[in-house]
């Protein structure tokens, strides 16, 4: 019962997620996304990998395919997207016993599932199957966001075709000098002071939304405030996610065809 | 602007955990001075002046303080005084003030957000050059000094840059700690300690006056009269192994050696006694208490004891006066008793009172005397003490050193002349928190224009009523009208055959004007609720609202929020209907006047005809209400008669009450109920609510002894039980006596509350009082706040209004709870005050000989009652001539046995010998007792305005003894 009420009533972030020079607790502004760090093509092995740094929040993204699917995923319409999404023992402050195969991992792997089938053209590949792999190396809040960020450049360094970049950002509320003010790409202390989180996976060249979910109930005023602010992030992403795929390849075919040769 | 720069973790080690934090630090932080030449800043950024112009006598250069953090902890009341500007507020300051005192940390953002101040907050924390990062092994104090002296020498250099030399503000540092200084001074960091810097500061008098007195509390000294304090850590481990337990440490009023806390896992509360038991602690603070063993468990004292020494100088009292001789363990009034050892929290707050000057002339040692009486007498040190004498002061607390008998303070502000019915009026307001500024011109801005008149479309919006004779009942007086009433009988009849009216209430429709998140909301919210004092009213919404475009006046056209019944012949409900409406009162009548309409046979109108309605429908109502258990209880309330000119108290009358006034009354309950039973319904999260716990059996202990011995057992397992038998509680011919057992009773209850439905079940939403499962407050927006957010609610459930988010949100209905409930009691308090002060200037230069009942019995005095007067206070009376019956609750001298509920005859004077408690002395007249009782000097003065029982006194009094035993007799004989 005492669950249930906490679910069902709107809960308030306290109020001093900004400080009174408009500051947050790690010192950025609301609009201000943490510091993302990326490098591609990190492993031989699998067809595309990569690295992503968001703040403390590392994750590490591997692909393999796309291959010849197995008969029972088998479509003939369109390629099967296998996700696998887990999370190091020691990514969270406690340890972790069980870094994949739980509830909330399977969550995790469902719903990136569903933003990268949105940005795969899916249709070019039937009867195959591309396998994505992320390992979350450190958890310091939006670990799936990078985990979306992370896999996009794996899939672009595999080769796959996408339509476009599918980004994901998270967004908060807070108040500043009793106006909204929402804020961008939460970190782990912020999720914990017990604000709303959303969550969205965008397509942001095409302006689609590939994925939305809410942590608690925010009141629909304030809704699109916090949505606007998610999508900006998106697109702040992608500009970033843009450049390292451009750096990569202007410096990384030569090494590359070493490699291969 | 999105930059991220030097990216550095700040690592937190937890027991186990090992936490690292992002911390950004930014090359777009502004310094805030005029003199920069570097920072790209706008005007409006720019807060510290280009040229300040020095005060004080040690630095003849311009220049900016940098403070240190226990300079804003300790000197916040230094630092409000307007003489210190352009002021550099470090962040690192701002952060360790908000997590030692949150209460000091509001203080400086206000000092900070007002622009005259040239306070600026830096960032430091966060910039690229002033950042600091902590040194293995360096302690977080320590790192934090380096920080603020770190950020200082930035500016110092920072200013200098394109600047000439000599042109450019320099940087002091304000510390109190040597260490810091030092270190400082090597660095080539100019400082001083506050103490040097203020004490030469030209032009402002009085400034030195106001420097906290510091002491380190706990250090060792000599003449210790307190045992120390436990540290922190030791009072931690002592509460999680059993030994020591936390509680808020209440002062009596009646006895300044005494005290209590509550405690968890005890049922009473734990008795703390005597200046070593109480060590130190001051009434609010949050304490440590040891408990006492077993065989030292004593039992609160039933002795008045007033802190009447002349300033003694530095010794305790005994505290043996305090005991009571007869310990007996088995008595049922043992309760645990401890001992104060440590302070977890301080709760001091600002304190009105007045200046005892010292005997020696010259002194600046002085003793300040609160006029709360839970709080000790304060030691403060001012130069001005001949001019403040004769002034009500408010006074801050800094420490309570070990040696001292009295806690250490400073003066603060001068409040007015005592006696001055403004700076009485302030004291009252002050001391029960009443926030009672001005309308800021943020909140005046939210209101409409003074000739706003009800536009076309919203009518168009509402149900227009006006056509309905809707009518106001209401005190002599009132300017705040937000009630008004209708009722006609319907065409059709039920289907019994019973007539059908349709009865209707509407309610001033403040939420049209007062807005969500507004200034004025807010300011609104803040204060919660409208304070009357006898002379006084304090607003909760500005007037242009409260007595005007809210107030429902007769034949003026107004917004209101309307509940409609159908009700039958026997007052049942049979259907409700809420709408925001337009409605224009025919007529705004007085209690009084809406009686002699009702009553005059003669009138037939529609207003006469609707109030015949709704008054015989009251009276069913009323009925049913009784029978279902509702309780009728009484407080002795009067009214002043004011002096137009003056607006001193003329006379005191009790409160007539008339049929209309319970008429309104039933009807208000009704919306309210009806209104709450909807919200409940409709938002079982968020609804707010009033609820009345029933009171636990514990406290009708000394009341149900006092009814037997009366002769009457009153039952007090329900409420409807209790109705019934305060009913039975009569005795002919002392008509006072019911009402007097009913005040009694109103005594033993406790509080209702508000509450947001969220937060209790069901079953505890009972109001015990009113016998209604369900209740809150909806007819009153324009004085209350509750019922501002009921509008909202319901205007929200039926369609008329939107919600918004702090609306729905059960945290925030719960906070906004606790304020309601904490101003709702405090503007109770304040205008009880109110009424006391004005019974004082009443009673100036005058006696009175009047009837009063005992309330209760103590140790060496009675507590009584003055009917007429709603008076109460101590007959004190001589242990040489009184024995006090523990056992019987019982004062027993020769013949004359005085108990509770006992009627005498007391005589009223003001004793004015000292200006801060000025208190009236009850002296007793009847039964004659000699050399305790009154004996009137010049027997032949009669006064002709006296009543019977009067006359009878001076009777006794020209017969002395003999006399008194019969009038004793007769009393016994009454029973």
């Amino acid at each position: 019962m005492a669950t249930l009420r906490v679910m069902d009533s709107f809960l308030m972030p306290g109020p001093d997620l900004l400080s009174s020079q408009g500051l947050r607790l790690d010192g950025r502004r609301p609009n201000e996304l943490r510091r993302i760090r990326c490098k591609l093509g990190v492993f031989t092995q699998p067809d595309g990998s990569a690295y992503l740094e968001q703040g403390n929040t590392k994750v590490l993204a591997a692909v393999y395919g796309p291959h010849q699917a197995s008969k029972s995923k088998s479509s003939t319409e369109a390629v099967v997207v296998n996700c696998q999404y887990s999370m190091a023992t020691f990514s969270t402050g406690e340890r972790k016993n069980r870094p994949r195969g739980d509830r909330k991992s399977l969550e995790m792997s469902l719903h990136l599932r569903q933003a990268l089938t949105a940005a795969i053209k899916t249709e070019l590949y039937p009867r195959s199957q591309i396998d994505i792999y992320i390992e979350v190396l450190q958890a310091d809040g939006g670990a799936y966001c990078a985990s979306v960020n992370a896999a996009t450049l794996a899939l672009v360094d595999a080769g796959v075709p996408l339509r476009a970049y599918v980004c994901a950002c998270t967004a908060s509320m807070a108040w500043h000098g009793g106006s909204p003010a929402p804020l961008l790409d939460v970190g782990h202390v912020e999720e914990a002071a017990g604000g709303v989180v959303l969550t969205v996976a965008s397509l942001p060249s095409t302006g689609s939304i590939a994925l939305l979910e809410m942590s608690h109930r925010l009141h629909s005023d304030y809704f699109e405030n916090v949505l606007s602010r998610a999508l900006q992030g998106c697109r702040d992403i992608e500009v970033i996610l843009d450049k390292a795929v451009r750096d990569h390849l202007a410096e990384g075919w030569t090494k590359q065809d070493v490699v291969t040769v | 602007m999105w930059t991220t720069k030097t990216f550095l973790t700040k690592t937190k080690r937890g027991n186990v955990l090992k936490i690292v934090r992002e911390h950004y630090l930014r090359d777009d932080l502004l310094c805030g001075s005029e003199a920069c030449n570097v920072c790209p800043q706008k005007d409006d950024d720019i807060v510290l002046e280009a040229k300040p112009a020095s005060i004080c006598g040690l630095f003849d250069y311009s220049h900016y303080l940098v403070l240190d953090t226990n300079v804003v902890l300790h000197q916040i009341d230094v630092l409000e005084e307007d003489a210190l500007k352009n002021v550099i507020i470090l962040q690192t300051v701002l952060e360790e003030v908000k997590h030692q005192n949150t209460a000091m940390y509001q203080r400086l953002l206000e000092i900070i957000g007002n622009k005259k101040r040239k306070f600026y907050s830096f960032v430091n924390e966060h910039h690229k050059d002033t950042y600091v990062e902590r040194k293995p092994g360096e302690k977080q104090n320590d790192r934090n000094d380096r920080a603020i002296r770190k950020a200082a020498e930035w500016y110092a250099s920072h200013l200098s840059i394109n600047n000439v030399a000599g042109q450019f503000p320099q940087i002091v540092l304000l510390t109190d700690d040597e260490n810091n200084r030092k270190i400082a001074q090597e660095e080539g960091i100019v400082c001083c300690s506050v103490k040097d810097y203020i004490e030469n500061v030209n032009g402002f008098v009085g400034l030195a006056d106001k420097l906290s007195k510091n002491v380190m509390p706990e250090s060792y000294s000599k003449d210790a009269l307190y045992p120390a304090h436990l540290t922190p850590s030791q009072i931690h481990t002592g509460i999680r192994n059993g030994k020591l337990h936390q509680g808020t440490f209440h002062a009596s009023r009646d006895n300044f050696m005494e005290g209590t806390a509550s405690v968890s896992g005890y049922e009473k509360p734990v008795l703390l006694q005597g200046h070593i038991g109480i060590n130190r602690a001051i009434d609010g603070d949050i304490v440590a208490i040891e408990i006492l063993p077993k065989e030292e468990w004593s039992k609160p004292s039933d002795i008045v004891l007033e802190d009447k020494a002349d300033d003694p100088g530095d010794f305790l009292e005994d505290p043996t006066l305090l005991k009571s001789n007869v310990v007996d363990t088995a008595d049922d009034d043992i309760t645990p008793t401890g001992k104060v050892v440590g302070i977890i929290k301080r709760k001091w707050r600002q304190y009105c009172g007045v200046l005892l000057p010292s005997q020696f002339p010259g002194a600046t040692r002085h003793l300040f005397t609160p006029a709360e009486k839970r709080i000790p007498r304060v030691r403060i040190e001012t130069r001005q003490s001949n001019l403040l004498v004769s002034q009500r002061i408010l006074v801050a607390l800094d420490s309570w050193p070990r040696n001292s008998r009295y806690p250490l303070g400073h003066f603060v502000r001068s409040l007015g002349l005592i006696g001055d019915k403004n700076a009485e009026n302030e004291v009252i307001l002050l001391e029960h928190d009443v926030p009672h500024a001005r309308f800021s011109e943020a909140v005046l801005a939210c209101l409409p224009p003074d000739d706003w008149t009800i536009p076309e479309e919203e009518i168009k919006k509402r149900v227009d009523l006006r056509s309905i004779c809707v009518c106001s009942v209401d005190p002599p007086g009132c300017t705040d009208i937000d009630d008004a009433l209708h009722a006609r009988e319907l065409p059709a009849q039920t289907r019994d055959g019973l007539k059908k009216y349709d009865v209707g209430v509407h309610i001033a429709d403040v939420t049209h004007f007062v807005r969500p998140n507004t200034a004025l909301d807010k300011e609104a919210a803040s204060r919660s609720t409208t304070v009357y004092l006898v002379d006084k009213r304090i607003d909760m919404v500005p007037d242009l609202l409260s007595s005007n475009l809210c107030s429902l006046r007769g034949g003026e056209e107004r917004l209101a929020f309307s509940c409609v019944w159908e009700i039958d012949e026997n007052a049942n409900v049979l259907s409700t209907k809420f709408h925001k409406s337009v409605i224009k009162s025919r007529a705004a009548m007085t209690y009084e006047q809406a009686q002699i309409t009702i009553d005059e046979k003669s009138r037939n109108d529609d207003i006469a005809s609707s109030l015949r309605i709704l008054n015989a429908l009251a009276k069913k109502m009323k009925q049913k209400r009784l029978d279902n258990g509702a309780l009728l209880l009484a407080s002795p309330e009067i009214r002043f008669q004011v002096d137009s000119e003056t607006h001193d108290p003329i006379e005191v009358q009790a409160k007539k009450i008339m049929d209309t006034n319970s008429m309104v009354e039933e009807f208000m309950l009704l919306a309210n109920v009806s209104v709450a039973q909807h919200l409940a319904a409709e938002f079982p999260q968020c609804a707010l609510l009033r609820r009345h716990p029933p009171p636990p059996p514990a406290n009708f202990h000394t009341f149900l002894k006092a009814a037997r011995q009366q002769g009457f057992e009153i039952d007090v397992s329900t409420n409807k039980s209790f109705s019934k038998s305060l009913d039975a509680a009569v005795i002919p011919g002392r008509p006072f006596f019911n009402t007097l057992l009913r005040i009694m009773a109103t005594r033993c209850m406790q509080q209702a509350v508000y509450f947001s439905s969220g937060t209790k079940t069901q079953d505890e939403f009972y109001h015990y009082g009113l016998a209604c499962p369900i209740y809150t407050h909806f007819t009153s927006p324009i004085r209350r706040y509750a019922d501002v957010i009921v509008h909202r609610l319901l205007a929200a459930c039926v369609g008329a209004d939107v919600t918004h988010a702090t609306l729905l949100d059960t945290k925030a209905a719960d906070a906004l709870c606790e304020n309601l409930n904490y101003r709702h009691r405090q503007a109770q308090y304040a205008g009880r005050a109110s009424v006391a002060l004005n019974t004082h200037i009443l009673f100036k230069n005058r006696e009175e000989i009047e009837q009063a009942v005992v309330l209760a019995v103590k140790r060496n005095a009675l507590q009584v009652l003055i009917p007429k007067y709603g008076l109460e206070g101590p007959l004190y009376l001589p242990s040489d001539k009184f024995v006090y019956n523990e056992e019987e609750n019982v004062q027993i001298c020769g013949g004359t046995v005085l108990k509770t509920f006992d009627e005498l005859t007391v005589r009223l004077t003001l004793d004015s010998t000292n200006m801060q408690h000025r208190k009236l002395v009850y002296q007793l007249v009847t039964p004659y007792i000699p050399g305790v009782s009154y004996v009137k000097e010049n027997e032949d003065s009669n006064e002709p305005a006296m009543d019977v029982e009067v006359v009878d006194i001076s009777e006794t009094t020209n017969k002395r003894k003999d006399t008194d035993s019969k009038s004793t007799k007769k009393k016994k004989s009454k029973k």
